[in-house]
């Protein structure tokens, strides 16, 4: 599984990423957790709002800073 | 059900489990509007007793006027915040900044402009990403100007500044601010649109190739009630300091200025105080919930209103961070002649509550 972080580098983002982290380990999953800040590369996910969550090469959540707690929920759906 | 109950912890969106989900969601906000509500009835009681008989000061006295101010007002503006970032939160999950920009997509000026500033309310908006939303809005067709209208009516006229105006300054004055800022940020809009600027946006924006994998989540009502929740630890969690520094800034002001000491300086008297006000206001940054305590103790003291809009609006729609991270995608003739015309429109406002007020 592979699960990317959008956002320019902002606080926010950095929380996010933090959450990810924090979910994936609690669930245990074999996944990779990879930040990407390149614009050009943020807006070919075709999102308006950072920072966003996308698994597997699909955008599941954009413009918010959710709860680990939410990000498992999210994974296992 | 059992099995969600156990794994739902944190209260994550798991997808709605049938009926049951629901009540016990209704069952939950109805219990929460209680506590609230009873909790806001006993605020005015409960400011006067930890002033009168816990501290035992005199409510007519300096102190006792501060302290009674900051302990009533300090729990009742984080409750109001509370239930509005709550709804708005939920409001917010039906107008995503994608169904926005396909409603705006083509839309000629003028009606654009109006639609925009509207959209710019309820369209969830942090300026932290306002690279990706202009770029968004002008790859996709929407008119440059149009993209403003709706860049200068998203931070202007957010739930945290209506929330504050309400509770401390009162009915009146938050109407006056949204509609003169709406005003503006349409106006605004329609100007820059006018101005063909088109060539200021940085070249590298239109190189950028839009992705259309747009989320496609079917949102149950469960979600959209823990969006409410997410906003609020958002939102609420981030402005409370500013909330309290505000009222005791506030509070301090209320206890020790005396009565009409600032009508020289900020009163209507003095042609010079809107623009000064305007410029002040420019690289102050302070979000809503810090400055408009300030601005309510201000009043009280002789402050004319439209001076004072004037470094409202300015503190809260002119932000220099927001410039920083706009410049990004715009050069810099197109954000002087944003701040410029922007800044204009903050002013006039200003002299129009001076003289009519």
């Amino acid at each position: 599984m592979k699960i990317e972080i959008l956002g320019p580098g902002c606080k926010r983002c950095q929380q996010l990423a933090e959450n990810t982290k924090a979910a994936v380990k609690a669930l245990g999953l074999d996944a990779e957790v990879v930040k990407v800040e390149d614009m050009q590369a943020i807006m070919s996910y075709g999102i308006m709002a950072t920072p966003a969550l996308v698994v597997d090469g699909q955008v599941r959540m954009s413009g918010k800073v959710i709860p680990a707690s939410h990000i498992e929920a999210l994974l296992q759906r | 059900m059992a099995t969600t109950l156990t794994h739902s912890g944190g209260a994550p969106p798991t997808p709605a489990k049938g009926r049951g989900w629901n009540y016990r969601l209704a069952l939950a906000l109805a219990a929460g509007t209680a506590v609230w509500l009873g909790l806001y009835l006993i605020i005015a009681q409960f400011a006067r007793w930890l002033t009168r008989d816990v501290l035992g000061l005199d409510s007519r006295g300096r102190i006792g006027a501060a302290v009674e101010f900051f302990v009533y007002e300090t729990p009742k503006v984080l409750l109001l915040l509370l239930a509005v970032v709550f709804v708005v939160g939920i409001v917010r999950t039906f107008f995503t900044p994608e169904r926005t920009r396909a409603m705006l997509a083509g839309r000629r000026e003028a009606a654009g402009n109006v639609l925009a500033s509207l959209l710019g309310i309820v369209t969830p908006f942090c300026s932290c990403s306002a690279v990706p939303l202009f770029i968004g809005f002008v790859e996709s067709g929407v008119p440059l100007g149009v993209t403003f209208s709706f860049l200068i009516a998203a931070p202007m006229i957010n739930e945290v500044a209506v929330v504050l105006l309400f509770g401390l300054v009162g009915p009146r004055i938050t109407m006056l601010y949204v509609g003169t800022g709406l005003t503006i940020a349409i106006v605004s809009g329609w100007v820059i649109g006018r101005l063909r600027l088109e060539r200021f946006v940085e070249s590298w924006v239109h190189t950028v190739k839009i992705g259309t994998a747009a989320l496609d989540l079917e949102l149950t009502a469960r979600d959209r009630v823990m969006a409410g929740g997410v906003a609020v630890r958002d939102i609420v969690g981030k402005v409370w300091p500013y909330v309290f520094i505000g009222i005791a800034i506030g509070a301090g002001i209320h206890g020790y200025v005396p009565e009409g000491a600032l009508a020289g300086i900020l009163g209507r008297g003095a042609w010079w105080a809107v623009p000064a006000a305007v410029l002040i206001g420019i690289p102050m940054y302070s979000n809503a919930a810090g400055i408009i305590p300030v601005v309510q103790a201000l009043l009280g003291k002789g402050a004319a209103l439209g001076s004072v809009l004037a470094f409202m609006m300015s503190v809260i729609a002119l932000s220099l961070p927001e410039l920083v991270i706009l410049r990004k995608v715009l050069r810099p003739p197109l954000i002087a002649a944003f701040v410029g015309i922007v800044a204009v429109g903050i002013m006039l406002v200003g002299y129009l509550f001076n003289a009519i007020l």
